[in-house]
């Protein structure tokens, strides 16, 4: 029963090495993620530069370190874009039920029927590129999901006993919803998160590499990934690694959802 | 030879002893009741014989003998061979214990066929028998139907079809009838009664209630917390229980204790309830269903009135009204001194009935009980802390619950907690909605016990709404008898249990399972 978890344990441990590049990634490397070395342009992997140099001779390492920053502060903000919206609707359809419930949920069928990525674009054309607009173009994609994962542990927690004995003790509406609905519906939402995050990160990345996200040269991942397309045959490592980097990160959050929806199951 | 003989029998789950060493056997033809409260381990012990224990539940010593054949050492493959062609298997919950999507006809056939007896003329032919062996009205369009469409009583007819359809030696029936209606679960006795007269099958009955196994059993098997309290004969263990445990069994257990009828003392302070002409109807599909179809009565202040029936007869319902949790759809609830609205609820409680669903597992149980003083902001903080600890002691819970979760409580305990919680708002009305049905037969009498004295102390007019007619006759001073949505019988209980009128209450007193009396 008491087996050690060994995926677990991997997974947070790359989450938080990443959680600390983004806060003092001073500690990793030494390199300028920004200014190259032109003398040492499209190094393969080396001690020297871990993940090599790309054409205008910056260190690769220094610029994913330096770039997990931009990811992370990213995709919380798409996370927490789409758990408040999210569970905000849910509650709302959840707890309100008849004609409130079906438009709510109906919204929300709307949402979830325009495919993510086409709805991340429509949000940043509206919006215009940059790094918030694009966190936030990412997490109205999300909206749907966690209103409608709420609004189900909603309409189940509703029904509870519980739920009627604290009306029956003369609680008032919302009272009994910031009380007991709310907090006995939170287990699958907070594991819904961690699996949000890391497929936040993949969409930020993905519109960084379409060009939508941070301008040049910012280190952001996607573009990173972008930029070293055009060195594919030459340089597999611009490509391979900041993507294997961004692998990592999405199965260590996934990871993490599963034994937080375990446990709270 | 012993048909089963158990021998030492040791079981844990994790290293957590559930069965403890304990040994009885079961004759050919012979009936024995295993009996135990929750957690005694009676289950344990039937799942351990036929080799379905739980995932980490292993046997850690003992035999377990049946005719020859040692089943202790078989590996679960090997099992497969003896359960349902030796060892048949009545299950607790008839509700889950048939598959939804399968038809009646094609889980029993199962059995055959997965034990390769017959083609598919001959089982059809042989699951036709057996339903109408186990009386079910028309067997064929049974076997066509779902379990969904059957009765808690017509599935559970239908799983001991599956249990003797290969006409094993023995069948280990786990509380059979506990989730079943009383007049019901009298005819299901009735039926494995003549089962095994029929076929000599000897019965191996696991079931928390002493009343049925009393009259059921050639022999009990009293457990308690994995041990063997007491074992004999059944008329001689009633008459004379050696294990002052069972005595105190024998004691707690509604049906067989013999107390006198409560009596109202004529106080005279009027009506607490008044209930006139309630209807109430639900809308489905297109004719509208009438739960409770015209029923009045009167509840007189500090005095306990019971709605008894069946499932499906209203009084649930009714009684949901009377504590405004439904409308009615006519007729009227007065309840003299309630106040308007949210007031209400000051002066109305209801108890429910799962202990387990009606706190909230997210709170200790001190905020759980001081919920109703912080809604109606009596008194500050202190004084409302000082309110906690004396309800909680007022219902007799130890102090130092008031920082756990409800979780780590006892269902008696936790039912204790929500009559704090109910009292809390100092309500003069309480409704109790089979408050006492979950219970273990001991905790039970100690439940009714409390709610006896709370009514003493604080003058309380209780709507005690129950199927078990036993536990009735023990709580409450007048009675309605309900069935299908109308009161067909009210008066004393002392009226009621020695003078029934209507034929169903007669029915009713009936089937209380009535032992060597």
């Amino acid at each position: 029963m008491n087996r050690p978890k060994t995926g677990l344990l991997v997974a947070s441990l790359v989450l938080a090495v990443v959680a600390l590049w983004a806060l003092a990634p001073g500690l990793f490397t030494a390199h300028d993620p920004i200014a190259g070395v032109p003398a040492e342009k499209l190094q393969a992997p080396s001690a020297r530069h871990l993940f090599g140099t790309d054409a205008v001779g910056r260190d690769l390492f220094a610029r994913v370190v330096h770039g997990s920053v931009h990811s992370l502060s990213g995709a919380f903000v798409a996370v927490a874009v789409g758990l408040l919206l999210g569970t905000l609707l849910g509650l709302l359809a959840g707890s309100a039920g008849g004609p409130v419930d079906d438009a709510v949920m109906r919204f929300v069928d709307v949402l979830l029927s325009v495919p993510g990525l086409l709805l991340a674009l429509t949000v940043i054309i509206l919006l215009g590129p940059g790094t918030v607009n694009v966190a936030i173009a990412v997490g109205t994609g999300s909206v749907a999901a966690f209103a409608r994962l709420a609004r189900s542990e909603v309409v189940r927690v509703r029904r509870t006993d519980y739920v009627e004995a604290a009306f029956g003790s003369g609680g008032r509406y919302p009272v009994v919803l910031w009380r007991h609905v709310l907090p006995n519906s939170l287990g699958p939402v907070i594991a819904l998160t961690a699996l949000q995050f890391g497929m936040a990160i993949l969409a930020i990345s993905t519109l960084g590499f379409l060009g939508y996200g941070a301008e040049p040269p910012t280190p952001e991942w996607g573009l990173l990934i972008a930029e070293g397309r055009n060195y594919l045959a030459t340089s597999w490592w611009l490509t391979t690694l900041p993507g294997a980097v961004v692998v990592a990160v999405v199965l260590a959050a996934g990871r993490i959802s599963h034994s937080i929806g375990r446990s709270t199951a | 030879m012993s048909l089963l003989d158990i021998r030492d029998l040791a079981v844990s789950y994790g290293g957590r002893p559930a069965v403890r060493g304990i040994s009885f056997r079961v004759e050919p033809k012979e009936v024995v009741a295993l009996v135990g409260e929750s957690g005694s381990g009676k289950s344990t012990t039937a799942h351990a014989v036929m080799g379905l224990l739980p995932p980490g539940g292993t046997v850690d010593g003992g035999r377990i003998l049946l005719g020859d054949a040692d089943l202790t050492s078989w590996s679960s493959r090997r099992m497969e061979s003896v359960r349902g062609t030796r060892i048949g298997l009545v299950p607790q919950d008839p509700a889950n214990s048939l598959n939804p999507v399968k038809t009646i006809g094609a889980q029993i056939g199962e059995v055959f066929r997965l034990h390769g007896r017959g083609d598919r003329r001959t089982i059809r032919r042989r699951v036709v028998e057996l339903l109408a062996r186990v009386g079910l009205s028309d067997p064929e369009t049974r076997a066509r139907q779902y379990p969904h469409e059957l009765s808690g009583g017509m599935r559970q007819r239908v799983l001991i079809a599956i249990a003797i359809a290969l006409e094993p030696q023995l069948i280990i029936a786990d509380e059979p009838t506990s989730a079943l209606d009383v007049t019901v679960q009298r005819r299901i006795l009735d039926l494995i009664d003549d089962l095994r007269a029929e076929f000599g099958t000897a019965v191996l009955l696991v079931t928390h209630d002493l009343g049925v196994a009393a009259a059921r059993s050639d022999r009990l098997v009293v457990m308690k917390d994995g041990l063997v309290e007491e074992e004999g004969p059944t008329s001689a263990v009633i008459a004379d229980p050696r294990a002052g445990y069972t005595a105190r069994l024998l004691d707690d257990a509604p049906a067989l204790s013999a107390r006198d009828f409560r009596t109202a003392e004529p106080g005279g302070r009027g009506p607490a309830v008044v209930v006139r002409d309630l209807v109430k109807e639900f809308r489905t599909g297109r004719r509208p269903f009438r739960a409770v179809d015209g029923v009045s009565f009167e509840v007189a202040a500090g005095t306990t009135h019971a709605l008894v029936g069946e499932s499906g007869s209203g009084k649930t319902t009714t009684a949901r009204t009377v504590a405004r949790f439904a409308e009615p759809t006519s007729g009227t609830v007065e309840i003299p001194g309630a106040g308007p609205g949210r007031l209400f609820r000051r002066h109305v409680q209801l108890v429910y009935q799962n202990p387990y669903g009606s706190l909230d597992p997210r709170q200790s149980i001190a905020e759980i009980v001081e919920e109703p003083l912080r809604n109606f902001r009596l008194g500050d903080r202190a004084a409302r802390r000082t309110r906690v600890t004396e309800l909680l002691e007022r219902v007799a819970l130890p102090r130092d619950v008031a920082g756990r979760r409800p979780r780590e409580l006892s269902g008696g305990q936790r039912q204790r907690v929500a009559i704090a919680r109910a009292l809390a708002a100092g309500p003069e009305v309480l409704v109790l909605d089979e408050a006492v049905s979950a219970l273990d037969v001991t905790v039970q009498a100690q439940i009714l016990d409390l709610l006896e004295r709370l009514q003493r102390d604080l003058g309380l007019t209780y709507l005690f709404i129950s199927h078990d007619l036993a536990v009735v006759r023990q709580i409450s001073h007048t009675i309605s008898v309900m069935s299908e949505g109308r009161i067909v019988e009210s008066g004393t209980t002392r009226q009621v249990f020695t003078d029934p009128c209507h034929p169903y209450t007669r029915e009713l007193l009936a089937a209380i399972p009535e032992p060597v009396r």
